[in-house]
């Protein structure tokens, strides 16, 4: 059965593509943002997914306005980089995993989110940077890449919930793979930012720690968030983060926070990182399942709601042990 | 037909690219996507209103794209991914279109991002709804943790 494991997010700011492509991470301006992926680089060489699902956003690449879909699936069996107006990106060609991708379109469409199949599409910075910053500059990206886009470019994008929805539904469709994948899902975009109008160059830190630390402790506060409230705190771009709702929704309730980054600006943008892992199933930390069919056996259903209550502030409590 | 007001026309210098932008400025994006191509970045360079009679636009629309006044194509419809393409046709960094649409100079933003960027403080609201948001925070007493961590 294959299963996902752990999930990443990080911002795919252009420029931060650009510095790799004309080899300026040496600079000290891109070096502050580099060195705080050298740790996830080292994580990825250790954890070696065998797919990666890619939650990204085409930037008037493969989508200019005449097609928009709100979620796009590549199921296609490569991706070639897309031409975004410099020639295309010296990065290899995104191989995809069609099997699989062809396996969640039809799960989470019968679960009824009703994707667009993609099996022709460039690739733009929105998923090549990320992977660059996890894996370096490979001759060969070292496993599939099922691209999932979406629409955050006209507004409406979907909903944070919605977001973090899809990702439950992707995590089921996963998990009904008969094959034994282990499965790393990147949420890209963000952090807060704007590159439009005249108020381009907003940043907000303070948003940005809190959502960093939501994600992690508390996912569902984020799916909350409003529209409105992404784009006059976080800026009119900001509202990419609702893609990182995806990748949380795929994972675990509760998840290990192994590395975490953040820095300003990367050209007009807050970065911002985290690797969250699934905690091991099997092991001898299983102690939840059993107690909650404890639970579940010892009492009525009506008492349910405190018991998760009671959980959920123990939870709280609890000090989030950072590695790196 | 006035343009139908949103929640989201309160937040000061921002034209969010909904679906009456969407549709008002279909033919500012598709010009813009053209100059993907070489061929047609020569050709719009060699003649540009020629070029631009090409493309379903309003006077005002192609006397924004001559003029470059990239504020005015976003509040026309046009979406930055899109208009961006034509400030690389002009040989342009990105920097120059954010010191354009800010009013600001390329030195002087450049500065600004790398001391942290633009605060949104005081650049939330038009109409003076100028404070945090209620839905980053928690409604019990934990939540007030993170605006703690202030300083």
């Amino acid at each position: 059965m294959a299963k996902i494991i752990a999930g990443v997010s990080s911002s795919h700011v252009p420029a931060i593509g650009a510095a790799i492509d004309n080899k300026q991470t040496e600079e000290p301006y891109w070096k502050r943002v580099f060195s705080g992926f050298e740790k996830s680089k080292e994580w990825m060489a250790k954890t070696k997914p065998d797919v990666v699902i890619g939650i990204y956003n085409d930037h008037a690449s493969a989508f200019s306005v005449e097609i928009v879909p709100t979620f796009a699936l590549g199921c296609a069996a490569e991706f070639p980089p897309a031409d975004e107006g410099w020639g295309p990106r010296p990065v290899p060609v995104v191989k995809g995993h069609p099997e699989l991708a062809s396996h969640i379109a039809q799960s989470v469409i019968l679960d009824e989110f009703d994707l667009t199949i993609i099996n022709k599409m460039e690739v733009d910075h929105g998923l090549t940077v990320p992977l660059n910053l996890m894996l370096g500059s490979p001759t060969e990206w070292p496993c599939p890449v099922i691209p999932l886009a979406v629409n955050v470019v006209l507004y409406p994008p979907p909903t944070g919930h919605r977001c973090f929805m899809l990702g439950k539904a992707i995590r089921k469709a996963v998990e009904s793979y008969p094959e034994d994948l282990r499965v790393v899902v990147f949420g890209t975009g963000g952090m807060s930012h704007q590159i439009s109008g005249p108020r381009a160059g907003l940043i907000n830190s303070k948003f940005d720690k809190a959502f960093l630390d939501n994600l992690t402790k508390d996912p569902k506060k984020l799916t909350r968030i409003p529209h409105i409230e992404y784009m006059r705190e976080a800026g009119a771009e900001g509202i990419e983060m609702v893609m990182w709702l995806i990748m949380r929704g795929a994972l675990d309730d509760k998840v290990d926070e192994v590395y975490r980054f953040y820095t300003v600006p990367a050209s007009n943008t807050a970065v911002g990182h985290i690797i969250l892992e699934n905690r091991p199933r099997a092991a001898g930390k299983s102690r939840r399942p059993a107690a909650r069919k404890a639970k579940r056996a010892g009492r009525p259903k009506t008492r349910r709601a405190a018991p998760a209550k009671a959980k959920r502030a123990a939870s709280r409590a609890k000090t989030v042990v950072r590695r790196g | 037909m006035p343009r139908a007001q949103h929640d989201y026309d309160d937040i000061p210098g921002t034209f969010v690219f909904d679906a009456e932008r969407s549709r008002q400025g279909y033919g500012i994006n598709m010009f813009c996507m053209s100059l993907m191509k070489e061929e047609n970045r020569k050709a719009f360079k060699a003649n540009e209103a020629e070029y631009l009679k090409k493309f379903p636009l309003t006077d005002e629309q192609r006397d924004a794209i001559l003029k470059r006044d990239y504020n005015r194509m976003l509040e026309l419809g046009g979406n930055i991914y899109f208009t961006a393409k034509l400030g690389a046709t002009d040989g342009h960094s990105f920097r120059h279109l954010a010191a354009v649409m800010t009013g600001s100079t390329q030195d002087a933003y450049a500065e600004m991002m790398l001391k942290g960027g633009r605060s949104v403080e005081g650049n939330r609201s038009k109409s003076g709804r100028d404070k945090p948001a209620k839905a980053g925070k928690s409604k019990s007493k934990t939540k007030s943790k993170p605006r703690s961590k202030r300083g």
